[in-house]
């Protein structure tokens, strides 16, 4: 074939100029989106600072010591619900990673039939679509009278520990663990499958092929290459669970006097902010926005500490 | 299965295959293999894409057992036992049966820890630093990665990669090494790094491969198989089979069957 005839049957040798404003459009579009997220985040980091800034004046860091909260005599701390806040999204990863991760390694290692695997995996994804409002519903009617003769055992036997020192007699932090928990669960796991999915088929190989067993090539060999996106899952699980608010204010009891028992009534600052923006005024807006910028230090502080973990964790193939 | 290497059974084979039948979600891939593998020998599979060399290689140590819907009719006997018996573990399998994959595939592990993990498994009680040099050196990798043991084998070239699949695989003291086509994603000259690799390696172990290249089969192989595929009398698919099976020279030189000789002259594949 000549070059004549090619220069016929191609006709886009050349750019045009429309595609090049094309390309271009789509770059600063893009450039665009990406900067309105960053404007978002710092107007709401700034709007959320400039309405604390009374609070903080007045309080400064014995805020976050303290635990009174009593608007008659002005006196805010906000230690209750930072307490609150991290025992109930620490402990709830705490028992949702491994269930979570498990699954994912049960759904994407050929240990069951397939259909049975995918039927699990829809399973995962619908308890991810219940509304936090009916899983509140849920628990405070089903699931924490149900769980109360266990958690009374666990008082009763293990009551000599200061988080287990009192009994439980309806709302509190463990129920609010354990929604937390199943919240999340979906999270965890979807990700967590997702990674696992991700990993090279030829390195499970190369691990069978040199004698590993099952539990050698998952521990070992999988889920370090799957690290980083099982981690990431985890954070946005942590994330999730640190700023949950309908269905932890149904159950948690909405108390502000602190115990370190997790079967008494409790707060987090999700739950207080919702709880008390309705009929706050003056110095309680202005702790509840306080309160509101912990939260938000605390989940990119855990953000930052986590991408530190994934970096050092992470294995690359 | 134990078995000593005196001269009375160095004749009887140490891999052999009875009316080996395999298919993959219940068509057949390759059909009717009989093939007997030599002790200390290295036998190679050729022949075109397609018509089941790594079918019938993955065979010998259950690898096909991960694939789902893959089965196997016939015999697999490793030292006169059958391989896909009820009571036969097929991790024990892979331990005495070592694999090399065609894509060099080490973890994403330091180079120590690449070697270090199998013969962990595997239970190895003697010292690990002197296990993972002499590894290194039997695959022809010590020199050039001596100074890099905590270094991620992922890091190194490719042919250096395959080199460290080959030490890791050696490290756990198969008794089997299978190949498959481990030279093909390579530059020449660490193929030919490779192959040295193979002639020392053979002293010690049974050494079956699979390559698509003429001339390694003749330089590296004592025996020679080879393999075609026929179109599928009711399905779409090709069915393959084993043409012909006899000594690298011979096969070479004076095949029995046109298909061979036409293979080996170029003519097709
Ligand atoms: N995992 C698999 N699932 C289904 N069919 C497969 C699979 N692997 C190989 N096959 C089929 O088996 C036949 C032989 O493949 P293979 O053994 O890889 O051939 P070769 O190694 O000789 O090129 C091919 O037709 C291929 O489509
Ligand atoms: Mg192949």
């Amino acid at each position: 074939m000549n070059r004549r005839e090619s220069e016929i049957r191609y006709k886009l040798r050349k750019r045009t100029a429309s595609e090049r404003t094309l390309d271009n459009g789509f770059k600063n579009f893009s450039l665009g989106m990406a900067s309105i997220v960053a404007i978002l985040l710092f107007s709401i980091l700034i709007v959320i600072f400039r309405g604390s800034i009374e609070s903080i004046a007045k309080y400064g860091l014995s805020f976050l010591i303290t635990s009174d909260w009593n608007p008659v005599d002005d006196a805010y701390g906000a230690f209750t619900a930072i307490y609150g806040t991290l025992i109930t999204s620490i402990v709830a990863l705490l028992i949702a990673v491994p269930l979570g991760v498990g699954t994912a390694i049960f759904i994407t290692e050929n240990i069951i039939p397939k259909n049975i695997r995918s039927i699990l995996s829809v399973m995962v994804e619908l308890l991810a679509a219940i509304p936090s409002v009916v899983l509140g519903l849920w628990a405070i009617f089903i699931m924490e009278p149900f769980l109360r003769p266990f958690l009374i055992s666990i008082n009763s036997f293990l009551g000599w520990l200061p988080i287990f020192n009192t009994t439980p007699v309806g709302p509190g932090v463990a129920p609010a663990i354990i929604i937390l928990a199943i919240m999340i669960l979906p999270i965890i796991t979807s990700i967590s499958r997702d990674s696992l999915n991700q990993v090279p088929n030829k390195l499970r190989e190369g691990a069978y092929a040199i004698g590993a067993s099952r539990w050698p090539t998952i521990f070992n060999i999988i889920l370090p290459a799957a690290i980083s996106g099982i981690a990431g899952g985890v954070l946005l699980a942590l994330g999730r669970a640190m700023g949950e608010t309908m269905a932890v204010t149904m159950i948690i009891g909405n108390s502000n006097n602190f115990s370190w028992s997790i079967f008494a009534p409790g707060n987090t600052i999700a739950a207080m902010l919702a709880n008390q923006f309705g009929e706050a005024d003056g110095n309680q807006v202005s702790s509840l926005m306080y309160a509101a910028l912990i939260l938000m230090i605390l989940t990119l502080v855990v953000n930052v500490f986590a991408q530190l973990i994934v970096k050092r964790l992470r294995l690359k193939y | 299965m134990n078995h000593t290497k005196n001269n009375s059974i160095i004749n009887s084979p140490c891999i052999s295959l009875e009316n080996v039948t395999i298919s993959y979600k219940n068509s057949p891939a390759v059909r009717n293999i009989y093939c007997e593998m030599p002790r200390g020998k290295v036998t190679a599979f050729i022949g075109p894409s397609g018509c089941g060399k790594s079918t019938v290689l993955r065979s010998i140590n259950r690898m096909n057992d991960l694939i789902d819907g893959c089965s196997l009719t016939g015999r697999v006997l490793f030292e006169g036992v059958d391989l896909y018996a009820p009571e036969v573990d097929p991790v024990e399998v892979r331990r005495r049966i070592g694999m090399v994959f065609q894509q060099p595939n080490p973890f994403p592990k330091s180079v120590y820890e690449n070697i270090a993990f199998g013969a962990r498994i595997n239970g190895y009680t003697g010292d690990m630093d002197e296990l993972v040099e002499m590894s290194l050196k039997k695959a022809a990798l010590w020199d050039e990665c001596k100074d890099k043991l905590k270094e991620s084998g992922c890091s190194l070239s490719g042919g250096q990669q395959q080199r460290l699949c080959i030490a890791r695989t050696i490290a756990i003291e198969p008794e089997v090494i299978l190949m498959d086509e481990p030279c093909s994603a390579l530059d020449p000259i660490s193929t030919l790094k490779i192959e040295e690799t193979m002639h020392d390696l053979k002293k010690s172990y049974t050494i079956i491969i699979v390559t698509h290249n003429m001339q390694q089969a003749v330089r590296v192989s004592d025996m020679t198989a080879f393999y075609n595929a026929e179109k599928q009398s009711g399905g779409s698919g090709k069915l393959g089979y084993l043409v012909e099976y006899n000594e690298t020279s011979k096969i070479f030189n004076s095949p029995s069957q046109k298909a061979t000789q036409d293979y080996i002259s170029g003519r097709f594949g």
